[in-house]
């Protein structure tokens, strides 16, 4: 049996008030009067696609060995990298690179999904495969996708042991129904009418591919407990639905009031929200289109009630600052040209020898112990750290990306350069050894004490824009 | 512990330009200001240096490497010059070469001269982004003023301080230095300034707010050195000494260990333990008469004060609050105005203490002078409270 065997994912802290847009944009564009309601996520400055992605692994992977897994397909419309394996970044920070095939799967909204069905079909053999999918799509200021988009990731760990939801059967057509496109110099979507989409596009190409899954899958569209079809028309998955006889009732939330669309994620964003909920014996479809469709049909076994327990979805959503500052959101997304001041001009080119030398502590956090006094340090070098061994070349790598810290000093600094002043950082210990100087993220005035709990988090730490935007990634440390 | 140099050196002369945003001099110009009072003073001629050590923390934005800058600008006799770095201890290293090499014999006049020209740069603070291709990969992407605004957030943590006492008591530190600096016709800022503004002023980095951080100021010190039989035989009055020198550096325990808790400077407890050592010193708070210490931050002065064994741990506050280190106090600190109002460039620092302390026993401090100075004592930090160079100078008069 071969199925998902783990859910993850992540949300960004931030929540921008779709009315705080409206109210800055209706002098421009009165008619988005009617998508000024609730909230869509907002990565902070220092996430992306990649960052997302491993957030939303490290959660699937909450009751999993990252060491097991033996394939990640990483998908998106946002991979932060054209040419570098945007997946393997993932593999690094989880700390594996062994017996690894990484790969990233584009260019569609329904990425998502056809990485999941290569997931699957990966996994058939018993090779534990993960599947990520994340998106930061940009928008036209004053445009619909600005306040309908949301950023966000899902992770599912795919295997044939323990398998939480069974798969039952998997269809897709591809045809290049060009809805909308971003071509290779465009940051935005350029779409085509939504009245065209709906009747030419998703009426003529969907219900077909649906009935074509159901027949392979020996179902009936009644038999359908859950059906997840993401669609930045909020009637058509209902639409769909009933075209193909399953119950209204059946058709999940678009997540649209306080998430968003996270694009060719959201799909799966949405699989693991009905996970969290779905009972031994419902059959969930998951409905993606993108230049034609995936349909995906899985049975909920006995295992997915007895999934150790998670942030998934819901956790995720639960944290959350509401931010109502709209030019924050544009200055974040480089879309404003804000005076950063001349300390935004020092060089951050990457020595690239540097990077691949210490990827293990850099992208996995991995510290050192000693193996003569036990002293657990950060980062891992040749003399020990302790004032009273100082043995040499003894220390063993020790991942420390999963432990929790405490703050043992910290400031608020006005003067350095931060995207989003000021800037939070402090000494954070480990109480199993170890201690470094470290940036702080998704962190307030009220959240930042001395013997706050602190979290790793993976993130973006500066973008060599001299350079086409080499992101460094390194490892923060975020509120509990 | 080594034999030491104790009354092993003498400071022939000493010279110091004056500090502050000196728009109208490169490096080139402060070191010669430096050298031409220095050289005058001393009563030599170049001809006679046997050696030079020259000091800079941030050459890169300004005089470039090596010792030929110095020599090229003094146009010196082809004689020994050793470019020395050691962050904001620098000038004191650059002391330290010359004195070694008079104690040692090697040389009988040395000049150590150090210099800072950071007004080119644009902006205010310290150029930024030095660490080198792997600590720009994961060190906290910070500043001088956040990384000391943390001494002050582990300190209250350690003694149980409050916010408000501890705010008052480095308002005082810079209130005092304000009030010094206004006596001191080279200092960068002359200006008493009152409690509520510096109370008050703009946050920098929490909790440290504008008049708790020093400023950036060019400038350039000096000073040449000999042994006291020399000093005597140039039939010079008043000799000044050097009764020791120390230096402590990270070893990266308090930055990687667990054992630190970041409320003081474990270098400067080591350095000013071994100084008072070699100066034969028992019993500090009683036998020292004047300090000029690292204020880069208000409060880096009120817990060096801790770790130079003068206040008790978690006391220092209350001394600084009770007037021990005023001018007019037990003990003054930082009479010449300190890093915080004569200003810190960065190669120079150690030297102009020095020259403060030169000028007081000499007695040419003009309005600042103290009455009968016996021992002095100079304290540079550099680098960050979580990984420094503490630096340790005493001197006196030779008797």
């Amino acid at each position: 049996m071969v199925g998902i065997v783990a859910y993850g994912a992540y949300v960004p802290r931030l929540r921008l008030n779709r009315q705080a847009v409206y109210d800055a944009n209706k002098w421009f564009a009165a008619g988005l009067r009617g998508l000024a309601k609730g909230e869509r996520s907002m990565a902070n400055w220092d996430e992306d696609s990649i960052t997302m992605a491993v957030e939303a692994s490290r959660d699937c992977l909450t009751s999993h060995k990252a060491e097991d897994v033996r394939n990640i397909y990483f998908a998106s419309t946002t991979h932060p990298f054209k040419d570098r394996q945007n997946a393997g970044v993932i593999g690094t920070a989880l700390n594996i690179e062994q017996n690894l095939l990484a790969s990233d799967v584009a260019g569609s909204l329904k990425a998502g999904t056809s990485a999941l069905i290569a997931g699957l079909n990966a996994s058939k053999s018993g090779d534990a495969t993960l599947v990520a999918a994340a998106d930061k799509r940009m928008a036209r200021v004053a445009s619909a996708h600005e306040l309908n988009y949301g950023d966000g990731a899902a992770a599912l760990l795919c295997g044939t042991e323990n398998v939480i939801a069974k798969l039952v059967g998997h269809h897709s057509v591809s045809m290049d129904f060009v809805d909308h496109f971003r071509g290779e110099d465009a940051e935005f979507d350029y779409g085509w009418e939504e009245r065209w989409i709906r009747d030419e596009g998703y009426s003529k190409i969907v219900p077909p591919a649906i009935k074509a899954a159901l027949t392979a899958c020996k179902l009936k569209g009644s038999d359908v407990t859950h059906f997840i079809m993401p669609s930045p028309m909020p009637a058509v998955p209902k639409q769909m639905a009933k075209a193909c006889g399953v119950a209204e009732g059946a058709v999940r939330d678009l997540l649209g009031a306080n998430l968003g669309d996270t694009g060719s994620a959201h799909a799966l964003v949405m699989l693991v929200d009905a996970l969290e909920t779905a009972k031994e014996g419902d059959k969930i479809m998951v409905v993606a289109f993108g230049q034609g469709v995936d349909v995906l049909v899985f049975e909920v076994t006995a295992e997915n009630a007895k999934l150790p327990k998670r942030k998934g979805l819901s956790g995720w959503l639960a944290r959350r600052k509401e931010e109502k500052n709209y030019m924050k959101f544009l200055a974040f997304n480089e879309m404003l040209p804000i005076d950063k001041g001349m300390r935004a001009e020092f060089d951050k080119k990457t020595a690239l020898s540097v990077l691949w030398r210490k990827r293990d502590m850099i992208y996995g956090l991995v510290g050192g112990k000693c193996k003569v006094c036990g002293t657990v340090q950060f980062p891992r070098s040749q003399v020990c750290v302790n004032p009273n061994c100082h043995a040499i070349d003894s220390q063993d790598p020790y991942a420390m990306a999963g432990l929790e810290a405490n703050v043992m000093s910290f400031t608020a600094d006005s003067l350095t350069y931060s995207p989003d002043p000021p800037a939070y950082y402090g000494m954070i210990t480990f109480p199993e050894g170890g201690r470094f100087m470290a940036d702080f993220t998704d962190s307030d005035k009220e959240q930042v004490k001395v013997g706050a709990k602190m979290r790793m988090t993976f993130r973006i730490r500066d973008n060599d824009t001299m350079r086409g935007g080499f992101k460094r990634y390194f490892w923060k440390a975020a509120p509990v | 512990m080594a034999r030491g140099i104790k009354d092993k050196v003498a400071i022939l002369g000493m010279g110091c330009s004056k500090f502050g945003e000196r728009w109208d001099s490169g490096a080139e110009e402060l070191m010669l200001e430096a050298y031409k009072e220095a050289i005058a003073d001393a009563g030599i001629d170049a001809k006679q240096l046997n050696a030079a050590w020259f000091s800079t923390a941030i050459d890169e934005v300004h005089v470039g490497k090596s010792g030929i800058p110095l020599s090229t600008t003094l146009r010196l006799p082809n004689i020994p010059v050793t470019h020395v770095e050691n962050m904001c201890a620098s000038g004191t290293e650059a002391f330290r070469g010359a004195c070694y090499a008079v104690a040692s014999g090697a040389a009988d006049f040395a000049l150590a001269l150090g210099v800072e020209k950071l007004k080119d740069t644009g902006y205010g603070g310290l150029p930024g982004g030095r660490g080198g291709p792997l600590q720009a990969l994961w060190s906290a992407n910070g500043t001088a003023p956040g990384n000391f605004a943390q001494l002050a957030t582990a300190y209250m943590t350690a003694h149980g301080v409050s916010a408000e006492d501890l705010k008052k008591a480095i308002g005082h530190v810079s209130w005092k230095s304000h009030q010094n600096g206004a006596k001191n016709p080279k200092a960068h800022l002359q200006k008493a300034v009152e409690m509520d503004t510096i109370l008050n002023a703009p946050m920098i980095a929490s909790p440290l707010g504008l008049f708790d951080c020093c400023g950036v100021s060019d400038g350039a010190a000096a000073a040449i050195v000999t042994t006291p039989e020399i000093a005597k035989a140039l039939g010079k009055a008043n000799i000044v000494s050097v009764k020791a020198l120390q230096l402590s550096v990270s070893n990266g325990s308090e930055s990687g260990h667990n054992s630190w808790d970041g409320s003081y400077f474990h270098t400067t407890r080591i350095a000013s333990k071994k100084a008072y050592e070699e100066a034969g010193i028992k019993d500090p708070r009683a036998e020292v008469s004047m300090f000029e210490v690292h204020d880069c931050f208000s409060v880096t002065e009120l817990v060096t004060m801790e770790d130079l064994h003068i206040s008790q741990p978690g006391k220092g506050w209350k001394d600084v609050l009770d007037g021990f280190y005023d001018a007019d106090g037990k003990i003054p600190c930082q009479i010449d105005g300190g890093l915080k109002c004569f200003g810190h460039p960065i190669g120079a620092s150690g030297l102009r203490m020095l020259y403060e302390m030169y000028l007081q026993f000499q007695g040419r401090a003009g309005a600042r002078q103290l009455k009968d100075p016996r021992i002095g004592m100079t304290h540079n930090l550099g680098g960050a409270p979580r990984e420094n160079v503490s630096s340790v100078a005493i001197v006196g008069r030779f008797e």
